[in-house]
């Protein structure tokens, strides 16, 4: 069987940055590329694969030469996959089948963007038509977060969830990124908190949704030759899966994603299972996202998301799930409103011990999910499931 | 009140047909030849076995809210038109599509019965279903 070659993270780097009203997102790109490279311990000419995703400030600049220009590589392979926010959840796992294939050896996945200073509001923006959908959805006012709002209205009906149960889950989070200095809100909220601030898309909260904000991150994954030379600490990849879910012609069903596949697929490379997992990052566009993947995932049963997350089952470090222990996208930082890339990045942060103490956990295996796009039209769904060196 | 200034949409060679019948009261969808399934949005190779022996199919215009939520606030939106109930609508014959339902949005639940208007664009040859509840 090909491609069980161990793959590892050997660099890690989020922009210190939540607004940048003067740098270029192509400046951002590479002052995180920099800075996972430092990370990493290794030097720019050692890069020979390159991954990044189209960004849409630059749509029609073709991302990957635009890209290797301004940063001047010239990689062996290169991958400008574009799932939405999952695609750097995706790019790890695409970076590692490149790496098992000989292909390159040190990977660079890099993510920048600037929603907040380029004036976007909150899942709001009603943008012209590009596909084929558009002239069926965007024409009636189609937003991400009446999207989402749909959603979230089938999972409470399918399944009794509430706004209450909802709101949690940025509770919790809000409770971690009181921790983070770095995070855009700091102020810790109660579930009352949530579910009295205005409604945006009913029956989603205005704390039911992420944080808009300028940024990026970035990745090194390394073969094992490279990894051998390196004094620093590594994260294994242990398991990768992805999905796409849609409209499926008219089935679609707004209770679940596309989590179960790309969720089963990771696991399954990685011999282990939802139980196993000691950390979860999971993709937090809105309140709802994080449900439906908890659910999907495994870590309960479809339908019981709501009462999972009840009690503090999210909350680090004492929680029996704990998860994004960095505020997440709810609270800290959604950079180009795509939080896949800060999803991984806070799971090797666990994994390597060098997140807030306060919200430090154990954890030997970590999981990092991200869903890209809508779940309210069509969305990717990319996990990956990493560990300890020495676990 | 013509649906301009929404967007209005991209007619195609391979949808002119839906939004032209749209003009004349008829809501088609989509039905293969070979395997039977009925769906939307138009295709011309069918999604689930690409036959491209597929009929168009007039429906009822009827069927229920499978879910739905509300803007409030939406910049580029007209603001007579607000608040704005976007839902997907679950077809007698199946398929779930996308669209508005007209109506003040106390008066839409998931299960709603609904059934299909069509809204005139300035481009008088198409017009844009939406729905609104059976009984109000
Ligand atoms: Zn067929």
């Amino acid at each position: 069987m090909a491609g069980t070659e161990p793959v590892y993270i050997a660099g890690a780097f989020e922009h210190p940055t939540r607004e940048a009203p003067d740098k270029s997102t192509m400046q951002l790109h590479a002052e995180v590329a920099k800075g996972a490279l430092e990370d990493a311990t290794l030097e720019k000419g050692d890069v020979d694969g390159y991954f990044t995703a189209g960004v849409p400030e630059y749509d029609s600049g073709l991302p990957p030469l635009i890209m290797a220009d301004y940063l001047g590589l010239e990689p062996s392979y290169a991958d400008t996959t574009d799932f939405g926010g999952s695609s750097y959840v995706s790019h790890v796992g695409h970076a590692a089948s490149a790496i098992r294939d000989g292909r390159c050896d040190v990977a660079l996945v890099t993510l920048a963007g600037r929603p907040r200073s380029r004036g976007q509001a909150t899942g709001s923006g009603v943008r012209g038509l590009r596909t084929v959908q558009d002239s069926f959805e965007r024409i009636y006012g189609a937003t991400n977060v009446t999207m989402y709002g749909m959603a979230a209205r089938r999972h409470m009906h399918e399944h009794g969830t509430t706004s209450e149960q909802l709101a949690e889950i940025r509770a919790a989070a809000s409770h971690h990124a009181q921790y983070n200095e770095q995070a855009m809100y700091q102020e810790p909220v109660t579930v009352e908190g949530v579910v009295e601030s205005r409604v945006v898309a009913d029956p989603l909260h205005l704390l039911d949704c992420c944080v808009i904000s300028d940024g990026g991150g970035a990745l090194v994954v390394v073969s094992e030759d490279v990894r051998s030379d390196l004094g620093r600490e590594c994260v294994e990849l242990l398991g990768f899966g992805e999905s796409i879910g849609h409209h499926d012609a008219g089935r679609i069903d707004l209770a679940k994603t596309a989590a179960d596949r790309s969720g089963s697929r990771a696991f399954d490379e990685a011999g282990l299972g939802p139980d196993d997992v000691d950390y979860a990052s999971i993709y937090d566009s809105f309140t709802i996202t994080v449900l439906e993947a908890i659910e999907d995932l495994g870590f309960c049963e479809k339908g019981e998301g709501g009462s999972f997350v009840e009690g503090g089952t999210l909350r680090a470090p004492d929680g029996d799930l704990p998860f994004n222990t960095d505020g997440g996208g709810l609270c800290s930082n959604h950079p180009a409103n795509r939080g896949g890339m800060t999803k991984v990045i806070e799971a090797v942060r666990q994994l390597r011990r060098e997140t807030n103490p306060e919200v430090q956990v154990d954890a030997d295996v970590a999981l990092a999910h991200g869903t890209g796009g809508s779940i309210g039209t069509r969305h990717g769904a990319a996990t990956v499931v990493l560990g300890r060196e020495d676990r | 009140m013509s649906w301009d200034p929404r967007p209005v949409p991209d007619v195609t060679p391979e949808t002119e047909r839906y939004w032209t019948a749209a003009a004349q009261g008829e809501l088609l969808v989509r039905e293969c030849q070979e395997c039977g399934f009925v769906y939307h949005y138009p295709r011309s190779l069918c999604p689930d076995c690409f036959s491209e022996d597929v009929e168009w199919r007039e429906s009822s215009g009827r069927g229920e809210v499978y879910s739905y939520s509300t803007a409030r606030t939406m910049s580029g939106w007209p603001e007579d038109d607000l608040p704005l109930v976007l839902a997907y609508v679950e077809l007698e014959e199946g398929p779930r599509l996308m669209t508005n339902v007209d109506a003040d949005p106390s008066a839409v639940e998931i299960g709603t019965r609904v059934a299909v208007e069509f809204r005139d664009v300035d481009d008088s040859e198409i017009a844009v279903p939406v729905f609104v509840p059976e009984d109000g």
